[in-house]
């Protein structure tokens, strides 16, 4: 897999978020992803960019359009410095909360794109990568 | 502060929500409709999400609380315009709104409060002149 543009962006304060929102809905219509597709992505992104800042304490977002197996894929790399996730298999199940949210974020996030990862060390941080194709 | 403004018609409140909210924008919205709601007697919120490119969890959360909280003080919401596009995302991320009464548009959004309020169209206007 090919990167061929990457753009990082801090998450330190929620208008940080609504900028990296913005800069997801940039990406994904240039590269003509469907509405509902761009919708989903910029979603997933709110989604993430607003864990990383609540949980994790803030972060950065890192955009890549890559390129593999001849398709074009958006990818966004979500990562924070926070306390880390105790039981990933936990907190990717919808309803789970520790804040005051719903509990959609992690699990409801992973609906809305192709793949899905997440790495957490505890003390250490947490990093989620998420990958749409075109 | 930035705020998004909360019209007034007869015994309802309109709001439209055209900027992309920010989290203290949301939180802030939620009360100043329940201050005005005490302060006018409102018994009908509609809100127009029309402009709105995306729901995530945290404004579908703010648009359940508003509605639940309305409802603790007499008064009933319709949320409005949601875009077919976030309406699939928004069922795909899990939440389904349930509790938040909806329509597709302001026109049918105030036809459901006129009647759910059993308020007659025109008798909150005069009494708001008064």
């Amino acid at each position: 897999m090919s990167v061929l543009k990457r753009e990082q962006l801090p998450l330190r304060s929620s208008s940080d978020v609504v900028v990296a929102r913005q800069k997801v809905r940039e990406w994904s219509t240039d590269l003509r992803f469907s509405l509902v597709d761009q919708t989903k992505l910029v979603t997933a992104a709110s989604e993430l960019a607003r864990n990383a800042l609540d949980h994790g304490r803030g972060g950065q977002m890192t955009l890549e359009v890559v390129n593999g197996m001849s398709k074009t894929g958006l990818k966004l790399i979500f990562e924070d410095n926070g306390p880390g996730i105790p039981d990933v298999e936990q907190a990717l199940k919808d309803g789970f909360t520790t804040g005051s949210g719903m509990g959609l974020g992690l699990g409801g996030s992973r609906r809305l794109v192709n793949e899905f990862s997440i790495e957490s060390e505890l003390g250490k941080g947490t990093r989620v990568t998420v990958l749409r194709w075109k | 502060m930035e705020r998004i403004p909360i019209l007034r018609m007869g015994s309802f409140l309109l709001i439209t929500i055209q900027v992309d909210m920010h989290d203290k924008l949301a939180m802030q919205l939620q009360d100043d409709v329940t201050a005005r709601i005490a302060d006018w007697g409102a018994t009908g919120v509609l809100i127009d999400i029309s402009s709105l490119e995306i729901v995530d969890s945290f404004i579908g959360r703010m648009l359940a609380n508003i509605a639940a909280m309305s409802r603790v003080l007499g008064a009933e919401t319709v949320v409005v315009g949601m875009q077919p596009a976030v309406a699939i995302t928004l069922v795909e991320l899990g939440m389904s709104l349930p509790g938040i009464r909806t329509a597709l548009n302001v026109e049918s959004g105030m036809e459901l409060l006129y009647r759910t309020t059993a308020v007659q169209p025109g008798v909150g206007d005069e009494r708001s002149q008064a």
